[in-house]
């Protein structure tokens, strides 16, 4: 019966992300992809947040936005880790903003926000790894998640290269098919090629290592604070254990004299 | 009825005395905190301290989250996106405040089903019960319309939906609706109020939990065994009891520490576990979700509101006999909140004389049942509304309805209990050997 509560309160915690899955959309087939950012000890590679980052800015900025994030933390601790001055030349060089005091467009500060998106029936993508959940089920009970994690990289990794060469166009728009977007047919054209970004160090540049850098910039522009959470998890975890201890132990003494020895 | 017989504080010091003939609030936390507590409680009782931690992390990091959020249509998304990228240890304060809303229902599923198993909710202890389910009741108030403070996309539809629930009463429902959103739609009214309600209720439940506190302090804790404690005399009572500081206290403080493991390792780890990722898009009115999914902890009575389709036989009959005024629509709305109702109306509808489930054989299954129920209830509430989860709504929603209303009454007449012991000091010796008077604590 206690068992029977207990568990409750476990398969309440499962059973509950049931309605999250469920919910997600029953897109198509998304790969788990081990990021270096995974699990409770993970953390974003800067190298690669970077990569991401010159992706973003040599493809999607074209017509996606990232208007939540502001040029300044691309040098924050636990992100790309751009160094200063690098943020501060990377905004003036390649973004103008609308400054209502000037009434005129001026190059960005790192202050700044990146602009929203150019297009209008393109999402903005500073959250677009936490708007998705790329893995569901088991029956809605949300295992998957539990283990790998909520998916939205990986989803994206699948949009960027679940492309069939197949298109057909309705009402004047074309769709192409995308073997991960839920209906099969997507409106955005296939962003990236293999070799379409060049790396100054010469990293792999195929499609598919070209996908997860950026899914990996854009986890990070989701969850910017992701690693000191990861760290406050850590420590308060560690103390509570250590605070957990030191009650069973007061509390098996206290309640020494009232109990004595356990018969049964 | 009278308390249980037991020490009161005794001021010593001039200054003391002094203040207790004008204000006795130190005698009041005296009582309060040594209160007789029958010692043969087990780990199911340790979720009202869990509950009352909850009610304070949500207070104390919702206050400081008011002070960032700003409630308006056009700010509301980008200010929790300021508080979980700009302000200084804001990321924890709301996943803190997010998952806090989690551990309250964990914990007070957990602390309604031990009340229903062990009959917590017989006489004398019906004004307890009955303020807790108020206090429920309040809980998913608040809890719903914190969803919405966020104003993602599940935020908006998900308001939408509930308060057209509203709309389907007959003859007011629609000027009700109108009233509760502040316009024909969910808009910037909407959000206003909920965030002004949002704040004000976790005081009410406050106030609530002082006087569900104050219930019980007068009938004394109920216990596993469902057995009161003796009252004659101090010396007999003691024997059935222990006081609530230090044994309960740290009994309970050790059972809140190693949830609280648990919680900080979701909220630190896998804080948007529990949470939907469409509240992570912003609020559009004309952009509906694939599926509209309330929060986990709404899922059993939203699975109950679905069950009842005009399909049904039970609805077409209301239906008729009432000329259409009862339709599918306001019948589930009828049966979510019934749902509830039946609950708070237990401590009438179980017959039985004994009051712990633990001597009630037959009892024991039918209860089982309801948790798999509950359990099952709230993963259906999760699933697209089709075959074959309709029909198994429509069974676990009748089972739910019938364990209060048939089963329990019934049980009462068909069980024969076994006996239970005859005093806490019997079943806690049962357990445990007397202490030994030869080995004082050092």
């Amino acid at each position: 019966m206690f068992k029977a509560l207990a568990l409750s309160a476990v398969t309440a915690l499962t059973l509950s992300a049931g309605g999250v899955f469920a919910a997600g959309g029953e897109g198509g087939h998304v790969e788990n992809i081990d990021f270096s950012f995974d699990g409770p000890f993970g953390t974003y590679d800067p190298n690669q947040l970077q990569r991401g980052l010159q992706i973003y800015t040599e493809v999607c900025a074209a017509c996606h936005g990232l208007e939540y994030v502001a040029f300044r933390t691309l040098a924050d601790e636990g992100g790309p880790m751009l160094p200063e001055e690098q943020a501060r030349a990377y905004a003036e060089q390649n973004f103008e903003v609308f400054d209502a005091e000037l009434d005129d467009f001026r190059p960005a500060t790192p202050v700044d926000h990146f602009p929203g998106s150019a297009l209008e029936n393109a999402p903005d993508l500073s959250l677009m790894a936490k708007k998705r959940a790329g893995f569901h089920g088991p029956y809605g009970l949300g295992i998957n998640q539990l283990l790998k994690g909520m998916g939205g990289p990986e989803y994206i990794v699948a949009i960027l290269a679940g492309y069939t060469g197949e298109e057909t166009e309705q009402a004047g728009t074309t769709f192409y098919e995308n073997t991960a977007f839920p209906g099969g047919w997507i409106a955005m054209a296939p962003p990236l090629y293999d070799e379409q970004v060049e790396f100054v160090d010469g990293h792999k540049n195929d499609l598919h290592h070209l996908a997860e850098d950026v899914s990996a910039f854009l986890m990070w522009t989701a969850e910017p604070k992701m690693m000191d959470r990861k760290h406050a998890g850590f420590y308060g975890v560690l103390f509570l254990t250590v605070l957990s201890v030191l009650l069973y132990l007061t509390n098996k003494r206290i309640w020494a004299s009232a109990k004595g020895k356990k018969t049964s | 009825m009278a308390g249980i017989p037991h020490d009161h504080y005794e001021p010593k010091s001039g200054g003391e005395k002094w203040l207790h003939s004008r204000l006795p609030v130190v005698g009041l936390m005296y009582d309060t905190i040594m209160i007789p507590t029958p010692k043969n409680l087990n780990w199911m009782w340790i979720w009202g301290i869990v509950l009352t931690f909850c009610l304070v992390l949500q207070i104390v990091t919702g206050i400081v989250l008011a002070m960032h959020y700003t409630p308006h249509v056009d700010l509301a998304f980008a200010s929790v996106e300021h508080i979980m990228r700009d302000v200084n240890g804001g990321y924890m304060l709301r996943y803190l405040h997010m998952n806090g809303a989690s551990l309250f229902f964990v914990a007070v599923y957990a602390h309604i089903f031990r009340g229903l198993y062990y009959g917590s909710y017989k006489a004398p202890r019906e004004i307890t019960w009955i303020i807790g389910m108020l206090i429920f009741l309040l809980m998913m108030a608040t809890g719903f319309m914190g969803y919405v403070l966020p104003w993602g996309q599940m935020s908006f539809w998900g308001a939408t939906v509930i308060t057209g629930l509203f709309g389907a009463i007959p003859f007011v429902g629609e000027a009700l609706q109108t009233w509760l959103l502040g316009g024909p739609a969910v808009d910037n009214a909407t959000l206003n109020r909920f965030f002004s309600l949002h704040y004000l209720l976790p005081f009410v439940i406050v106030g609530l939990v002082a006087v569900h506190i104050w219930a019980f302090h007068t009938t004394g804790n109920n216990n596993p065994t469902g057995v009161e404690v003796r009252r004659g005399s101090k010396e007999e009572a003691e024997k059935d009891t222990l006081p609530f500081w230090p044994y309960f206290v740290i009994k309970d403080l050790f059972a809140l520490a190693v949830i609280m493991v648990i919680f900080f390792a979701i909220v630190g780890f896998m804080p948007n576990f529990l949470g939907h990722p469409d509240n992570y898009i912003e609020a559009n009115a004309l952009v509906t979700p694939a599926h509209i999914v309330p929060e986990w902890y709404f899922l059993p009575f939203y699975a109950i509101l679905r069950a009842f389709t005009s399909e049904v036989w039970v609805v077409q009959i209301a239906s008729f006999v009432t000329n259409g005024i009862i339709d599918a629509k306001f019948f589930g709305v009828l049966a979510m909140f019934g749902a509830i109702a039946v609950m708070a109306l237990v401590p009438w509808l179980d017959t039985s004389s004994v009051r712990s489930g633990r001597y009630r054989p037959m009892f024991k299954w039918w209860f089982a049942l309801l948790i798999i129920d509950f359990l099952a209830l709230m993963w259906l509430g999760a699933m697209p509304a089709e075959e074959p989860y309709a029909s198994w709504s429509l069974i676990a929603s009748a089972y739910w309805f019938a364990y209060f209303l048939v089963i329990l009454p019934l049980l009462g007449v068909i069980e024969k209990p076994n006996a239970p012991p005859e005093t806490i000091e019997e079943d806690f010796d049962a357990h445990y050997a007397k202490a030994s008077d030869a080995s004082p604590a050092e």
